[in-house]
């Protein structure tokens, strides 16, 4: 379907990040995490160079899912868990419009967890923020998906008994063609993300770790931190050797199907020694076992782990169309309502 | 109700020729095992009645396994066929014609078969093994059970195997062909031509000529076993009816509904989105809708019910018309998102193809027990409009109607079908174009003084601005929304003010729908009051009973949120109102909350369509205590 305002012929105005501001008072606590987010996609946008009337925000329910009134964009706060399947409807019905899916660790993962699967292996061209703070904020304090295993909450006085799941992991295995992470305090790295995010052609997924200040602060403290950051995390570059610390002087390193963190110069352990960042790999092994590594085994991935070319649904589901058209002609309602055997009463 | 009048004999002077009856009216059921092929000996008889020139009504009655153990009850298949040379609105009451292809598709049919009624067998089915299975402790074809019936057993099976032999087919390949030796037979005894069916092989089976070649001999060699062997000593001819002049087609309920909702797609220029998850009765919308790729129609099978509504309220936001299909259990997996559609003001259409419940229910069978989920199902105060097609051919009528009320009102509207409709058939009169209803949906394209939830004075409908028109980027969602504005609210003047403005909205649709009609005289002793599938045979009964000179009217609801707007009074001027439907009372007791009358109820629940003679006969004992 075309835009219905098709046959406006004005060039496209210059956008700015203010463009992207919406005139709702923003409600998250003072100090959350999603500002920041909110901030660097209002700020990733102007550079897309998409009309705003052809952006669309759609989240389910949450603190997270707020984000769409906060955007000077078409906009949609669903139900919960919901979300991706409204941007499918949407996509596959307005292939042009640029799709954005706000959702969080319960929403995307739990009550949602079945459309999230399922809408990142159909490969429509969305792209899906999980802002992960590992606890429910909007219902003030319960365990979430994603909490640690043995995570004291208001609903686990005792420690909960669940593994967290993993949002990457669950992404790679549901074939999604653009798998990353990002964190909400390292602005720089998230305005980056964001961007690879926007221009990947296919369902991209970036888990974005968010700090949630009232109900579970310093979640990610112990690796995010400016001055530990370095040494415990790593930043995930297409074709470059996995290094990382103040020093640049650690590594990772493969020992058979097992990561080890390594020390460049010891034991005569040089770049060549490390595995390789390879995003485009046919298959995502790699980006899986570097989805696995966690602190304080290892440094904490971040970057782009997976990126890989696919057809999305919209577009087959169009070119089907086409073909049928082109084999049949346009369908007519004569030819509708004739179909079939018919016979004549005079 | 009597069925089968026989107009006129005429006898033929050879004795060799057998007897041609004129007859007109016939109930035909075909049983078997599911794995017998009755829906299709079914659905080529019924075809093949159509275009002959009958007017038919049909009843595909099946289990909900696919292959339940071969022989066994549960396994048992049927399809029943009525058909005339006059009007007809319903599959019969009872069969005239049973054709069973095992002794279990007999013991569990051979009961409502009339009393004189033709029985035709396959002999070779009557084993050890499958009586046994049946539950048979004597042969019914040796014990004299069978005596009140025409029986004809037929050696079936091994008929079948040696007119297939040169074909080389297998056993098993080859004795599945026996249904359409059995179909050939029955074609021989009504007058109907196999060349409908025989045609309809060659194109099925165009990839394996062997299969092809074998049913059309199967086919053939049971017509010609009816006509040259001495079996049979009448066979009966049932004249063309007298239909109105136009073009026709067969059509069941699905089918009609498919194409209902293409059709409002291509009349209102916007185009057809259908999210749907498999489920019995209502599949077969997604395989006719997933098939017409050249028509402006997407189809999009979701991971489960919610995300097919979901994607429908997407789709409908975005501008097309947004549509999902279900059935009851469905139906209650949709609700939440339902309520999201009432809220954000959205149209969408959601055809519940009823089934047996609760929970899982029966799957395959019919019923009418999803009104008041349709009226009251989800949280909140949450009105949607409700509408129920009468017939198979009216479901494509109420499908555009149910999109004109979506469009026009801004809003959800519950379309319920059930499983006889959807899988019954009736010829259809092809309507030109000047009968189609127009309707027109238009986009907010103006920049200035757009507010997302300014209102229509008239119809109350807020705005359509769809994605991708600049100037108009708002936010809507789940939560309460300010009056006019659309932002959140959490105003408790402005929530009562938005519920009741809600509720308003979908009551003045009684100002856009037509007034209910009254079959027969404007007041009375009874009225008949019905809703859905159960149109046929309520229409029959009462015009058989108005025929008699007795105080019967009836009245058909095809909108049930809102009710027509004289629906109130004219229940005042009967003395008796009765609500015939297939659940506990739904319809009744919105009538009997919103009109405070007495009224009185019919009910059945067996997973079954009413007969003729039930709802006369609660008529009459009605008409007794007048």
């Amino acid at each position: 379907m075309s835009s219905p305002t098709e046959g406006a012929v004005l060039p496209p105005p210059k956008l700015t990040k203010a463009d992207f501001s919406s005139d709702q008072t923003v409600r998250w606590c003072p100090g959350c995490g999603d500002y920041s987010i909110l901030a660097q996609v209002q700020k990733v946008m102007p550079s897309l160079g998409i009309p705003k009337e052809n952006i669309v925000f759609i989240s389910g329910i949450g603190c997270s899912s707020r984000f769409p009134y906060y955007m000077n964009t078409y906009g949609f706060h669903s139900i919960h868990g919901r979300a991706p399947t409204l941007a499918s409807g949407l996509k596959i019905s307005r292939p042009e419009l640029s799709i954005w899916v706000v959702t969080g660790d319960g929403d995307g993962l739990s009550i949602g967890g079945n459309h999230l699967i399922h809408a990142m292996r159909r490969n429509l061209d969305i792209k899906i923020l999980l802002f992960n703070n590992r606890i429910y904020g909007l219902t003030k304090g319960q365990y979430s998906p994603t909490s640690e295993f043995g995570k004291k909450t208001k609903s686990s006085p005792f420690g909960t008994a669940e593994q967290p799941i993993n949002p990457l992991g669950v992404a790679l295995a549901s074939e999604c063609t653009f798998v990353a992470r990002s964190v909400d305090t390292d602005t720089q790295h998230l305005t980056a993300t964001l961007d690879r995010v926007a221009r990947h052609k296919g369902t991209a997924f970036v888990e974005i770790y968010q700090n949630c200040n009232i109900f579970n602060d310093g979640a990610f403290e112990a690796f995010t931190a400016r001055d530990v950051r370095s040494d415990r995390m790593i930043s995930l570059e297409h074709g470059k050797p996995l290094i990382f610390g103040k020093e640049h002087d650690k590594g990772i390193r493969l020992n058979g199907l097992h990561p080890e963190v390594v020390t460049l110069g010891k034991d005569g352990i040089t770049e060549k020694d490390l595995l390789v960042h390879d995003e485009n790999a046919t298959e995502p092994t790699l980006a899986f076992l570097l989805s696995r590594l966690t602190y304080p085994d290892y440094p904490v991935p971040v970057g782009v782990f997976y990126n890989a070319s696919r057809p999305c649904l919209e577009d087959v589901v169009e070119k089907q169309a086409d073909q049928a058209t082109a084999k049949l002609g346009a369908g007519s309602l004569e030819r509708l309502l004739n179909s079939g055997a018919t016979w004549t009463v005079s | 109700m009597e069925t089968r009048k026989v107009v006129s004999t005429q006898t033929e002077t050879l004795p060799s020729k057998p007897v041609v009856r004129e007859i007109d009216e016939v109930v035909i059921r075909f049983v078997g095992d599911s794995g017998d092929g009755m829906q299709l000996t079914g659905t080529q008889f019924a075809d093949t009645t159509a275009l002959f020139g009958n007017d038919l009504a049909t009843l595909p009655d099946f289990p909900a396994e696919i292959r339940a153990p071969a022989g066994t009850l549960a396994g048992v298949s049927g399809y029943q066929i009525n058909f005339s040379s006059h009007e007809i609105r319903t599959p019969g009451d009872q069969p005239n014609v049973l054709v069973a292809m095992n002794p279990a598709a007999l013991r569990s049919n051979v009961a409502d078969l009339e009393e004189g009624g033709i029985l035709i067998l396959d002999s070779d089915a009557f084993t050890e093994g499958n009586l046994g299975k049946a539950g048979y402790k004597t042969n019914p074809l040796k014990d004299g059970s069978l005596a009140g019936y025409r029986l004809f057993d037929i050696p079936l099976t091994s008929l079948t195997l040696k007119a297939v032999a040169d074909t080389g087919l297998g056993g098993r390949q080859a004795t599945r062909c026996k249904n359409f030796f059995a179909l050939g037979l029955v074609f021989w005894m009504y007058e109907r031509p196999v060349d409908y069916t025989r045609d309809w092989i060659e194109k099925k089976f165009k990839n394996n000529q062997q299969i092809a070649r074998a049913n059309i001999q199967a086919l053939q060699a049971g017509y010609n076993y009816a006509d040259t062997t001495e079996t049979f000593t009448e066979h009966y001819r049932v004249r063309k009816a007298q239909l109105e002049p136009g073009t026709y087609r067969s059509i069941t309920g699905n089918e009609a509904t498919a194409t209902g909702f293409i059709t409002a797609a291509l009349l209102c220029g916007r185009p057809l989105f259908y999210g749907s998850y498999p489920i019995t009765p209502a599949s077969d919308i997604l395989h006719e809708l997933s098939r017409l790729k050249n028509y402006p129609v997407k189809t999009f099978q979701a991971e489960d019910e919610i995300s097919a509504v979901g994607a429908a309220i997407g789709a409908s936001y975005g501008g097309s018309l947004g549509l999902c299909g279900t059935s009851g259990p469905g139906l209650a997996l949709k609700s939440e998102a339902v309520g999201l559609a009432v809220m954000t003001e959205l149209p969408l259409v959601i055809a519940n193809i009823q089934r047996g419940g609760p929970s899982t229910g029966l799957p395959t069978k019919t019923e009418q027990a999803d009104l008041l989920q349709a009226m009251f199902g989800r949280n909140g105060e949450c009105p949607v409009a409700v509408v129920a097609p009468a017939t198979p051919a009216d479901c494509f009528w109420m499908a555009i109607e149910a999109f004109r009320i979506a469009t026009r009102y801004m809003t959800p509207v519950i379309y319920l079908s059930d499983g006889y409709l959807g899988n019954g058939s009736e010829p259809w009169r092809i309507p030109g174009p000047q009968a189609l209803p127009k309707f027109e949906v238009a986009f907010r394209t103006q920049k200035e003084g757009f507010l997302p939830y300014q209102r229509d004075p008239k119809t109350l409908a807020r705005p359509w601005a769809v994605p991708g028109t600049p100037g108009l980027e708002h936010r809507i969602g789940g939560l309460e929304k300010e009056d006019v504005t659309g932002n959140v609210s959490y105003d408790p003047l402005n929530h009562d003010k938005m519920v009741r403005l809600r509720e308003e909205k979908i009551a003045r649709i009684a100002n856009d729908i037509p007034e209910v009609k009254i079959l027969g005289r404007e007041s009375g002793k009874v009225l008949v009051v019905g809703w859905g599938s159960t149109y046929g045979a309520i229409t029959s009964a009462v015009e058989s009973m108005q025929g008699r000179g007795l105080s019967v009217s009836s009245i058909h609801l095809r909108h049930l949120n809102p009710f027509p707007r004289n629906l109130g009074s004219i229940l005042g001027r009967f003395k008796k109102v009765l609500v015939p439907e297939l659940n506990l009372g739904q319809l009744r007791l919105l009538m009997r909350a919103r009109y405070l009358v007495d009224a009185i109820g019919l009910n059945k629940v067996q997973g079954k369509p009413f007969k003729v003679s039930e709802i006369v006969e609660a008529v009459e004992k009605l008409l007794g205590e007048v």
